[in-house]
């Protein structure tokens, strides 16, 4: 039996709700370090950039599923949800960090939603994932039928926009965010038939 | 017993580390100046440029710093600064001055009379912080080495080391670091040269062993671990300003009315308020418009930024 089918086998046995117990705990604890000094003398914007962070990883890992299964033969579906909702949870934290503690004027948010790129763009990210969030349950599925596949294929565009949005945001060129955008890039490209057909052979 | 500018403890000889990490609490009445020469320490004089707000700890002031040299997190300088060697030094002074040459730290410290000047500090990143510096102004150190008529900028290098500054490995900047100023505003009394803070040698993560500060300019003008200071007579080429004009002028000073592209200028967060810190205006010239608003008279500084 191959590794993969194993794992797969082990897999199953694995229920998925408790992800939902334990994967929003770090931004618990990221939380709680920055009210107790933890994050350094400006925890602010490091309780920012740590949602953000841990909502592109998850982004990221959630694109990988279906690779994974495809060219690997590992079967993360039963997960898949539970990763995009962790990320979302972790987005509108990091929003939310944005809105109360860090920027904190509610004249200034609109200004600077419109007038600076890097929040338009992590902004145009959210928009464009509420909607996968809110029918990311099996009522939906069912209800949508088909649509339903097609407006997640919106998750395409929202996690690039979000790699895009770290990109700009840093001074200068640095390799962190690129990383990133890199790998995002990469595996949206799984999904042409083209490049799956040569990966595969 | 030293008293310098507060008369209720005395950190520099009798506290612990710990406890004067602690003391901005202690410090709310820090108006009290108490004008007797110091013991302990660098013994910088109090002076009258400085402000009453009360200093943030050391703590923050060295674990919050922008040195790109020693990488680009807030907290990489503290953690890699740590094995630059900072005696012997030399600053090369040359262009357009009297005597040029290669100068010892230690002949340029000689003579001069160190001051302690409790600055705002306003990064162009929109935090802010008030530094207890110790230092001279540039002002003598120019006047020392005699600067020619036709010479109408200063211009200042940081040191190139890869070998101690991890972060000069990488092209993320085109090193050396530079920066510069007009004559006029290097000769205002409120630009020094500071050499240290809370009245000991300046922590290497703060621009060990001799750094510029200009109070009313964003941060990045303020260069740190300073070699090289030069006099021209065109405007030099600065380090932020070569990576993006449009988001870092040559004046760079604090101006609340002119945004950077990506975030407001109108408001900073002092560092030290915790979690839920509260923003605060940012004042023209970072509040030392008195001191410096004629150097601009007739310029447009929303062009000029
Ligand atoms: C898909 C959605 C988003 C993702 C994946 C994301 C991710 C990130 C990441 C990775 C960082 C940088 C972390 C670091 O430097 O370590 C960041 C920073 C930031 N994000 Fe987002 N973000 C998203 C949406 C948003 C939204 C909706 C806003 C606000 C409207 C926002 C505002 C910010 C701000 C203000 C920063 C910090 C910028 C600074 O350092 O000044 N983000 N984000």
């Amino acid at each position: 039996m191959p590794v993969s089918d194993r794992i797969n086998a082990t897999l199953r046995k694995v229920p998925a709700w408790p992800l939902y117990i334990v994967g929003p705990l770090p931004g618990l604890w990221v939380f709680w370090l920055g009210l107790t000094g933890g994050l350094g003398v400006e925890p602010i914007k490091a309780l920012e950039h740590e949602l953000g962070q841990f909502a592109l990883k998850l982004l990221v890992v959630g694109l990988a599923i279906t690779p994974l299964r495809r060219f690997a033969g590992l079967n993360l579906i039963k997960f898949r949800r539970a990763i995009g909702l962790l990320a979302f949870f972790y987005i509108v934290a990091h929003l939310a960090v944005w809105l109360f503690l860090d920027v904190q004027d509610g004249s200034l948010i609109w200004k600077d939603i419109v007038k600076r790129p890097y929040i338009t763009i992590g902004m145009a990210a959210f928009v464009l994932m509420l909607p996968l969030a809110l029918t990311s349950n099996n009522w939906s599925i069912r209800k949508l039928g088909p649509k339903w596949r097609q407006l997640h294929k919106l998750t395409y565009l929202a996690v690039p926009l979000g790699g895009i949005h770290f990109v700009m945001l840093v001074k200068g060129w640095q390799i962190e965010p690129l990383a990133y955008l890199f790998v995002i890039l990469g595996l949206l490209a799984l999904r042409f038939r083209f490049i799956q057909r040569r990966v595969a052979a | 017993m030293a008293h310098r500018w507060k008369s209720d403890l005395n950190w520099s000889d009798v506290t612990p580390k710990q406890a004067f990490l602690n003391r901005r609490q202690l410090l709310t009445g820090a108006a009290a100046l108490v004008a007797s020469p110091a013991i302990a320490g660098l013994g910088g004089a109090p002076s009258a440029y400085s402000t009453t707000e009360a200093p943030n700890t050391l703590e923050e002031i060295t674990n919050y710093n922008n040195f790109y040299e020693f990488g680009t997190d807030k907290e990489d300088p503290a953690q890699n600064a740590g094995g630059l060697t900072t005696d012997p030094w030399a600053v090369q002074i040359d262009g357009l001055v009297d005597k040029p040459g290669s100068y010892d730290l230690g002949d340029l410290l000689s003579g001069v009379s160190l001051e302690e000047r409790i600055y705002r500090f306003r990064c162009v990143e929109a935090w802010s912080m008030i530094v207890p510096w110790v230092g001279f102004e540039l002002s003598t150190l120019l006047a020392r080495v005699g600067v020619q008529p036709s010479a109408k900028y200063v211009y200042f290098e940081t040191l190139v080391r890869p070998e101690e500054m991890p972060g000069q490995r990488r092209p993320l900047l085109d090193w050396p670091y530079r920066e510069g100023l007009r004559l006029d505003e290097a000769m205002n009394p409120l630009t020094i040269l500071a050499t240290g803070l809370y009245d000991e040698p300046l922590p290497n993560q703060n621009g060990a062993p001799l750094r510029l500060v200009v109070p009313w300019k964003y941060g990045f003008k303020s260069i740190k671990s300073i070699v090289r200071i030069s006099l021209m007579d065109k405007q030099p080429e600065t380090t932020w300003n070569m990576i993006n004009a449009r988001e870092y002028g040559f004046y760079s000073n604090v101006n609340p009315t002119v945004d950077h592209p990506r975030w407001s200028q109108a408001t900073e967060r002092r560092i030290g308020g915790g979690l839920f810190s509260k923003r605060q205006e940012t004042l023209m010239f970072n509040g030392y418009g008195e001191e410096v608003a004629d150097l601009y008279a007739g310029m447009d500084l929303k062009k000029l930024y």
